[in-house]
């Protein structure tokens, strides 16, 4: 189903992924989350709160919480740990709402 | 594959490929039924057996040959045309044009922008809704830190990204499900300090006497005991964490001994709270199980209140993988004879009595684990109980105090809870708790369900709000643009 074992046909390889973290080089398993990724590189936390700017970074790890938010290629709110690593992917933390910059939303004010 | 303006009709859309989904639709399937299988994930197997493209679960470990036995069905079902595997899509709405009649339509999208996503709707005459469950949370001062996680999602890391997510760990909460997730961090060598089990659970086998007609369980539970010796991790009981210590991450927990355990990684997990929003969204009955999780009401066929849908496995009360299996089961024979297709009826009689079992051994377990009472006495003024919204304890109390919020709906409205990004899907529990105690009484499934209906069951674009609006025939073109509209209240 997914390209990624073409890339790395053992599980004893040297990582083989390469993606950056604002900038920095984080590396991947073929299969691994992005969220995996960071955690796997001791980074713990990539978003902030938007009331009281706390730090969080995976916690439900399975979709459901959305507190993993995370900047992919430019492409905000995106759950960590959902989204599978794939080489040269650029991942950047958010603030807020993650919703990137300047937008409002995520949350109901309808109804 | 080009998505066609007709979308494709099948006799039943099974809706996850977990223990009960894949049995479903698998026999369902092999029943003669045209079936379609939507699953979030990327591999069959649902959170239990989770695994990754290499390490697929060990058939030697915790009901590995059944799911061997049930990826095989599924693929040569593929193959044979009758069954359409959708991975990596989920359900984001259920609509049936008449009501309690004709054919339902699922709407799909992928997990995340660009997942690829094969069909954005498919048609079905019946449903089995087999949705399974995350972990249930409590709050507790602190459990916002980066390092503590849902003891699930722990798992995952382990099972299905070959991660581990520390290097020091405490697992706690409640139920036999923290041992796999300690013995499996063990293995991956990560050092458990503990498991703190919060109930009081004296010789943990005896308690399982209910598992005496579920011998599969006891020789599990002996497996577990060994490992936890063998990887040396004490199993203390009666022992709650009381407040997660750290300041930009998590340092180490304070037990109610008053004792410090320094780690990295704290996982928790409190039972497990089954997604119920498509059930809901179809309107079907629910009712609060025994573990005080709102479930789908299903009769002895396995159906629900609405004519076609049918659940089964964890939307109809926690009860673990063998159960589930039967209950998919069961569900493929009730939608096959409603096709007046063959069906053994004894094969119907054998599933029945393993559900009752199950459901006994179930019951013995949630009487064994239950939410400790008097959880809500460990929250303080500022612990965050909505993560998203973070809305703390001392705003509850005062959205209650000064401004009569007396039920879940109204705290919503007033203070916020269960409004942000995840819907209310993780605090949902811990809100109607709350709530139904700081009104001194307490909480029903009446406090549950506005927690857990959503007007969506996923993340929708505005792309895909506007096509269906329009009913326009087009796929929706701009998968990346976001809305807002995840996070309304109230459908």
């Amino acid at each position: 189903m997914s390209h990624a074992r073409s890339e790395c046909g053992t599980r004893s390889g040297a990582p083989s992924y390469r993606l950056t973290f604002d900038g920095a080089a984080v590396t991947a398993l073929p299969g691994q989350s992005v969220g995996a990724a960071l955690m796997a590189a001791g980074i713990v936390s990539w978003r902030t709160t938007r009331r009281e700017g706390r730090p969080r970074g995976l916690f439900c790890g399975i979709g459901v919480c959305f507190d993993c938010l995370i900047t992919v290629d430019g492409r905000p709110g995106q759950r960590a740990c959902l989204v599978p690593a794939r080489d040269g992917m650029r991942l950047s933390a958010e603030g807020g709402d993650g919703e990137g910059d300047g937008e409002g939303g995520g949350d109901g004010d309808v109804d | 594959m080009a998505m066609s303006t007709d979308p494709p009709m099948y006799d039943v859309a099974v809706v996850g490929a977990g223990p009960a989904g894949l049995s479903a639709a698998v026999g369902a399937a092999e029943a003669g039924l045209d079936v379609a299988l939507i699953d979030a994930g990327r591999l069959p197997g649902g959170q239990y057996w989770r695994h990754d493209d290499e390490h697929p679960p060990h058939p030697g470990h915790r009901d590995g040959r059944l799911f061997a036995r049930l990826r095989a069905r599924l693929h040569h079902q593929r193959r044979l045309g009758r069954l359409h595997y959708l991975p990596g899509h989920q359900v984001w709405l259920i609509d049936r044009p008449r009501p309690d009649t004709g054919p339902f339509t699922l709407r799909l999208n992928g997990p995340y922008d660009t997942a690829p996503v094969e069909r954005d709707r498919v048609r079905a005459r019946a449903l089995v809704l087999c949705c399974g469950t995350h972990d249930r949370q409590l709050p507790i001062p602190g459990w916002d830190l980066p390092g503590v996680m849902a003891a699930g999602g722990v798992q995952a890391l382990l099972k299905g990204h070959r991660t581990a997510a520390g290097s020091r760990a405490v697992v706690a909460g409640t139920g036999p499900f923290l041992l796999p997730v300690a013995t499996g961090l063990a293995q991956a060598g990560v050092r458990v300090l503990a498991v703190c089990e919060a109930n009081p659970v004296h010789g943990w086998l005896r308690h399982l006497g209910g598992a005496a007609r579920v011998p599969a369980k006891s020789a599990e539970a002996l497996r577990y005991a060994a490992l936890m010796a063998r990887h040396r991790i004490p199993y203390r009981t009666r022992a709650a964490v009381t407040e997660i210590l750290g300041e930009d991450r998590v340092r180490g927990v304070r037990l109610d001994s008053g004792e410090v355990l320094e780690a990295d990684l704290v996982a928790l997990g409190w039972g497990f709270t089954p997604a119920l929003e498509l059930p809901l969204m179809v309107g079907a009955d629910t009712r609060r199980d025994l573990d005080g999780s709102l479930v789908a009401v299903v009769d002895t066929h396995q159906r629900t209140t609405v004519p076609d849908v049918l659940a089964a496995g964890e939307t109809t009360g926690v009860g673990g993988a063998a159960l589930a299996v039967a209950e998919g089961r069961l569900a493929a024979l009730t939608v096959a004879a409603a096709h007046r297709l063959p069906v053994d009826p004894r094969a119907a009689r054998r599933l029945r009595a393993t559900i009752r079992h199950g459901r006994a051994f179930a019951a013995a377990l949630h009487g064994t684990y239950p939410v400790p009472a008097g959880w809500t006495d460990r929250l303080t003024e500022r612990t965050v109980v909505c993560r998203c919204e973070e809305v703390t304890y001392g705003e509850l109390c005062r959205a209650r105090d000064e401004l009569g919020a007396e039920d879940p709906r109204t705290m919503k409205l007033l203070a916020r809870p269960g409004m942000g990004w995840c819907q209310g899907r993780i605090c949902g529990f811990a809100v109607a708790a709350v709530t139904a105690s700081l009104t001194g009484r307490p909480a029903t499934a009446e406090d549950l369900r506005p927690l857990s209906a959503r007007p969506f069951a996923a993340l929708v674009t505005l792309g895909e709000l506007a096509e269906m609006a329009d009913g326009d025939e087009e796929p929706g073109a701009d998968a990346a643009e976001e809305s807002g509209a995840d996070g309304d209240g109230e459908p």
